[in-house]
């Protein structure tokens, strides 16, 4: 690794980049806070406006933010948890343990990434209407409870931060394999685990194709197939579906401001590894 | 397998007698408990993935082809009727469908390529000693975090006709208003704009991760020839990162195929046309609206196997210009 000191283009040109990464964000606020009549006019607006209040409760009430809301913490807190959980355990086993075709299973589970979503959604689809589902958060949760991605990344961190003699210590000790997993492998596989949850949940927070499709009749949506929703008035009031906007992406920018350099930390180490 | 068990299992049943007959039977039923947990809990373990992958991934994939051969209703999902190729045999008359295609490929240029171009310069820049360093890095990663629908919604307001910013600053430079949602061309730019603004500082971060990989060797002796900075990167990042960049490029591909919530919702609310003369949209989208809005299910299985076709030529090429480069 090489570290040459910046100059001051580099963070003039930085600057730039960053302005233009927030802007539209901070944008969303400015609109949310203006009313329907002030965004229709040029220039627009690039200050805020004593809307805000109203535009957030109209938003609230009209695309059912509150429960999208809840939902939305509802299905991406389990994906999360499962992911998190299913992805640690067999990564531990993929990376210690030895048994026979751990190797074709493990091939197995790199060759399902590889397969396009697009191309089991009908069926999946079939699928759930059969077990009367649509509508329904398990038909968002279910499907995604577990994921190849988090196997591999998993397994990755474990092959290395997981000591064999620990493993096999414990084992000496007479310790059955849950009490492993409990007491070795979850306390060494921690910074990886949170790393993973945060991808996990930034994921099925903002997942749009699947949820769309399965919760079609609108009953029980998520935060972003309710700003679908918004979208779709008569006549659609801008401001009102800036401050839903707003409402669906709070949450997450929240997480991002505490946890930032994580993710960040985390998605490198991927790339890395990956 | 078996000689780890044996190594690991210390108490093998009946090596010493203890004193109570009621101590040893307990000895040989933990010992032998003890074996049988060696052996299967890595199953136990790696059983949760296979076990909602055959469910919710192997088995839709499978029916995806059988669907595809019949006709069948979202209406009545139940009531398929075998109509061998025809849903292909169709696919390959519709203009829709080549015009989704189109679509998809020229948005999918248009966002992939600047996307990893401003992406390698900005993690050079990131690559820098600096202040702040870990301020710019979340800063530009942002973006992932806002979902697509809340993205596209402020982007519609953004390139608005009348009113919007960017013809706004448009017209204060002097060029004309541009008609984002319909020109054929202008929409898909759009379009484009949000996936660049989304996943760029995302590819960023990939590429600044190699680049920390990247010997420092490698620059002190391209400095000693006397290379610019400008030289050091063409000659010394670049052709290090190559296996990076092949890899974010065979990502960013795939994604642009399934390009969807975009252009569904760049469209204002009309629906799954991808724009009043359809001219931004993309396959992803058709396949949508075959499917769950003139609810032909077997028709959108097909177009779904038609773009996993598409991504296999894709792939396939790839592969062919990678041993050529090579």
């Amino acid at each position: 690794m090489r570290s040459l000191r910046a100059g001051k283009p580099t963070y003039v040109v930085l600057g730039v980049f960053t302005l233009g990464s927030l802007f539209p964000l901070v944008w969303t606020a400015i609109a949310a806070s203006r009313n329907n009549t002030r965004l229709a006019q040029t220039p627009p607006p690039f200050w805020f406006g004593g809307n805000l209040g109203h535009n957030l409760s109209v938003a609230w009430t009209d695309a059912n933010m509150g429960t999208a809301l809840l939902n939305t913490v509802i299905v991406a807190g389990t994906i999360t948890a499962g992911t998190v959980l299913f992805s640690t355990l067999a990564g531990f086993a993929f990376a210690k343990l030895r048994f026979r075709g751990r190797r074709p299973l493990m091939a197995l589970v790199v060759a399902t990434m590889l397969v396009p979503p697009q191309l089991s959604v009908v069926p999946l689809y079939m699928l759930i209407a059969e077990l009367s589902w649509t509508d329904r958060l398990q038909a968002v949760v279910l499907p995604a409870l577990v994921g190849a991605f988090g196997v591999f990344f998993m397994r990755q961190y474990l092959v290395h931060a997981l000591p064999f003699e620990l493993v096999e210590a414990a084992r000496t000790d007479g310790a059955s394999s849950w009490r492993v997993v409990w007491h070795v492998v979850f306390p060494a596989a921690r910074p990886a685990m949170a790393v993973l949850g945060m991808l996990t949940f930034v994921m099925a927070w903002n997942d749009f194709f699947w949820p769309i499709v399965a919760l079609t009749q609108n009953g029980s949506p998520t935060v972003q197939v309710a700003l679908t929703g918004l979208g779709r008035g008569y006549i659609p009031d801008q401001s009102v579906i800036m401050a839903g906007a707003l409402l669906g992406t709070l949450p997450l920018l929240l997480v991002f401001l505490v946890f930032g350099r994580q993710i960040v930390g985390g998605i490198m180490q991927g790339a890395v590894k990956g | 397998m078996t000689d780890e068990t044996a190594v690991l299992a210390p108490s093998a049943a009946g090596s010493e007698r203890p004193a109570a007959e009621g101590g040893d039977r307990r000895q040989l039923w933990r010992s032998r408990r003890y074996r049988w947990d060696l052996r299967w809990s890595p199953y136990g373990f790696v059983a949760p993935f296979f076990l909602f992958f055959a469910a919710f991934g192997l088995f839709p994939l499978l029916y995806t082809g059988w669907a595809a051969l019949h006709q069948v209703e979202l209406t009545d999902p139940d009531a398929m009727t075998w109509v061998g190729l025809r849903n292909f045999t169709r696919l390959w008359d519709d203009a829709f469908f080549w015009n989704a295609l189109r679509n998809t490929f020229t948005i999918g240029l248009l966002s992939t390529v600047p996307q990893l171009a401003i992406a390698l310069g900005l993690a050079h820049l990131l690559n820098y000693k600096m202040r702040g360093s870990a301020f710019f890095r979340v800063a530009v990663l942002t973006p992932y975090a806002t979902s697509v629908a809340a993205a596209t919604l402020v982007f519609v307001l953004l390139f608005g006709r009348d009113y919007g910013m960017v013809n706004w600053v448009l017209s204060t430079v002097g060029f004309g208003p541009v008609d984002w949602q319909n020109g054929p061309f202008a929409s898909q730019v759009a379009v484009s704009t949000i996936v660049v603004w989304r996943w760029t500082g995302y590819n960023a971060l990939i590429y600044l991760a190699a680049m920390q990989a990247v010997s420092a060797d490698l620059y002190e002796s391209a400095e000693l020839d006397g290379a610019s900075r400008w030289q050091q990167f063409v000659h010394v990042t670049v052709p290090s990162l190559r296996p990076t960049i092949f890899f974010t490029c065979v990502v960013s591909t795939i994604g642009a195929t399934q390009l969807f919530g975009e252009p569904l919702l760049f469209n204002g609310g009309a629906g799954a046309t991808g724009g009043s003369d359809h001219q931004f949209q993309t396959l992803g989208l058709y396949l949508y609206e075959q499917g769950w809005v003139n609810l032909h299910l077997g028709r959108a299985s097909a177009i779904a196997w038609a773009m996993f076709l598409i991504l296999l030529l894709i792939a396939g090429a790839a592969r062919l210009l990678r041993r050529v480069s090579r």
